[in-house]
């Protein structure tokens, strides 16, 4: 098949990435969106299969044992994991590319450096360097990524952590990194130091992807998540220029594009930067945990609950990640449902960043059907919360924490948060005593008005359901 | 192709993959973040072209391994996105 065929379809397959990029951010046609980047995937893919001189054995087996896991990973996968999914499927994505870079400096070695780059138009030095762009930023996509895959699914605890002299640590590697591609890239070496100079940038690569997760904490993993998505894309890019293709570089660019800028929406919506997430150690032990609380937590039965929300006439849901891990999203609406019935206006109060990704809540709330009008985003119920008469909040904690607002001192300060302190009453739905992800204390619990619901989140809000069943 | 033309065509794409992202609503941003995500696996593309009949053996099981991630990245992707995105249509089609 000619070269210039191939190039027209890889042009195609652009162009229907783009719309299906452009579509993706509308909920109205968001899944046509991605239907047509799929088909352009799958005609940058057949197209590719037409190349001459492919070993077709090996590509069907990997083509056949890939689709398999991927779709099985995809069907079974719970809609409250789906961030960690995701996120393990970009480090895929990212080792992937850390590979191809890999296999063209092998095609190299093999070849003898000064032979191969005889029969090439690219300046050596230019190969070696996008060599080791695909490595490193593939590198770090992988390992940050399973990082973040471990700290959401709580394989590898949540927690930020800062272990002594991280800065420092860090550091070393950056400039061992720095110093092991440069002599790769410019240095006049033999063969086996280069080689050995290559497994140096992998290695370190690998171990600054680890290094820069861990301090960070887990309710700041969706922008990292995002970060490393925007991450994956430039790596495809980057083995794009080693290989020179031109499909792999545009689609490339574009995730990395549009994944740096969808980041730095989401540090927006918590009103911190993208240096203050990465570096801050936010939510680690040894921060400053904001003000003491003054009073104490009020514990509170589910028929004291029951009794007050069926005389309310107005009720504010505000779920978080906690609904999300209870899987507790049907009953709620089931709950939302029966108090519709008893004549009570029902609203859902949806953070921007509550849950483990932006939109997290809306997804599992769509899941379980409640209607697209009942969810209020902040800045619209915000106003309306001093005339609500209940507020439930059901695993939810920093984006309710009120010390955003009034603490000075407190870590949070200045994030937007939905005023659940400003309803006349408010039950807090919670599994136990403990501080939040960010590890902080929330003043909205210790407040007269506040009563918490201790316990599995779905097994409470289902005997409420049932206290209004018996009604 | 020229080396020159390639470096152009990514300064573009990296101005509309700009463009493309400017305004999107918040309950979009992780069917969006995960579309994208299988975008990322293109890489695919790479990987297909490094098992090529000559391949020494290393670059095979570099290139097998490549393969299998980068499809996984793919065909994972796009289901779990079409998924994601499926809730929202149900309601759009009840309304």
């Amino acid at each position: 098949m000619s070269g210039s065929v191939i190039n027209l379809s890889y042009i195609i397959a652009s162009i229907l990435f783009v719309i299906g990029i452009k579509m993706l951010g509308s909920a109205k046609t968001a899944r046509k969106g991605n239907m047509l980047s799929s088909i352009g995937m799958l005609l940058a893919i057949v197209v590719t299969l037409l190349d001459a001189g492919l070993d077709y054995t090996w590509i069907i087996i990997g083509l056949v044992v890939g689709s398999l896991i991927g779709a099985i990973a995809a069907r079974v996968v719970k809609m409250t994991s789906m961030p960690e999914m995701v996120a393990l499927f970009n480090g895929f994505g990212g080792l992937a590319s850390l590979l191809v870079g890999w296999a063209e400096y092998e095609k190299i070695r093999t070849a003898g450096f000064l032979e191969f780059f005889k029969q090439s138009d690219t300046p050596a030095t230019f190969t070696s360097a996008v060599i080791v762009l695909a490595v490193v930023i593939g590198g770090i996509t992988f390992t940050g990524s399973v990082q973040a895959w471990g700290k959401l699914s709580g394989k590898l605890g949540s927690k930020a952590v800062i272990i002594p002299a991280q800065r420092i640590i860090n550091g070393a590697i950056v400039l061992g990194l720095v110093l092991c591609s440069l002599i790769f890239i410019f240095g006049d070496t033999d063969p086996t130091v280069q080689f050995n100079l290559f497994l140096g940038v992998v290695a370190l690569s690998l171990m600054l992807g680890v290094l820069g997760v861990l301090p960070i904490g887990g309710g700041d993993m969706p922008v990292v998540i995002s970060l490393l998505n925007s991450f994956s894309g430039l790596a495809a890019a980057a083995a794009g220029f080693v290989i020179l293709n031109n499909v792999l570089i545009v689609a490339g660019c574009l995730v990395g594009c549009s994944g740096l800028i969808l980041t730095i929406i989401m540090c927006k919506a918590m009103n911190r930067s993208l240096t203050n997430v990465l570096f801050s150690g936010f939510g680690s032990s040894t921060q400053k945990a904001g003000a003491e609380v003054k009073g104490e937590m009020k514990a509170a039965s589910v028929e004291d609950a029951y009794y007050v929300l069926e005389a309310a006439q107005s009720v504010v849901i505000i779920p978080g990640y906690g609904m999300a891990v209870a899987q507790a999203q049907h009953v709620v609406k089931e709950l939302g449902d029966m108090l519709e019935e008893n004549g009570c206006e029902v609203k859902y109060a949806i953070h921007p960043v509550a849950g483990r990704m932006p939109g997290h809540m809306n997804v599992l709330l769509a899941e379980a059907d409640v209607p697209y009008e009942q969810l209020v985003e902040m800045d619209n119920i915000n106003p309306l919360m001093p005339t609500v008469d209940v507020a439930i909040v059901i695993g939810a904690n920093d984006v309710v924490n009120p010390a955003a607002s009034e603490d000075e001192n407190s870590p949070i300060y200045g994030m937007p948060i939905i005023n659940a302190h400003h309803a006349k009453t408010v039950y807090a739905l919670k599994r136990g005593q403990g501080a939040g992800f960010s590890g902080l204390i929330n003043q909205l619990y210790f407040m007269e008005k506040t009563r918490m619901l201790y316990g599995d989140a779905k097994a409470t809000v289902s005997s409420l359901v049932g206290q209004f069943k018996e009604d | 192709m020229e080396l020159i033309q390639l470096l152009f065509i990514f300064v573009l794409a990296a101005f509309l993959g700009y463009e493309l992202i400017k305004k999107v609503p918040s309950q979009l941003h992780t069917p969006l973040m995960s579309g994208s995500n299988a975008i990322s696996g293109i890489t695919i593309v790479g990987a297909i072209l490094v098992l090529k009949t000559n391949a020494s053996e290393i670059n095979v099981i570099i290139g097998v391994a490549a393969l299998i991630l980068a499809t996984i990245n793919v065909v994972g992707g796009y289901l779990v996105t079409d998924r994601m995105l499926a809730m929202f249509k149900g309601k759009e089609g009840r309304k």
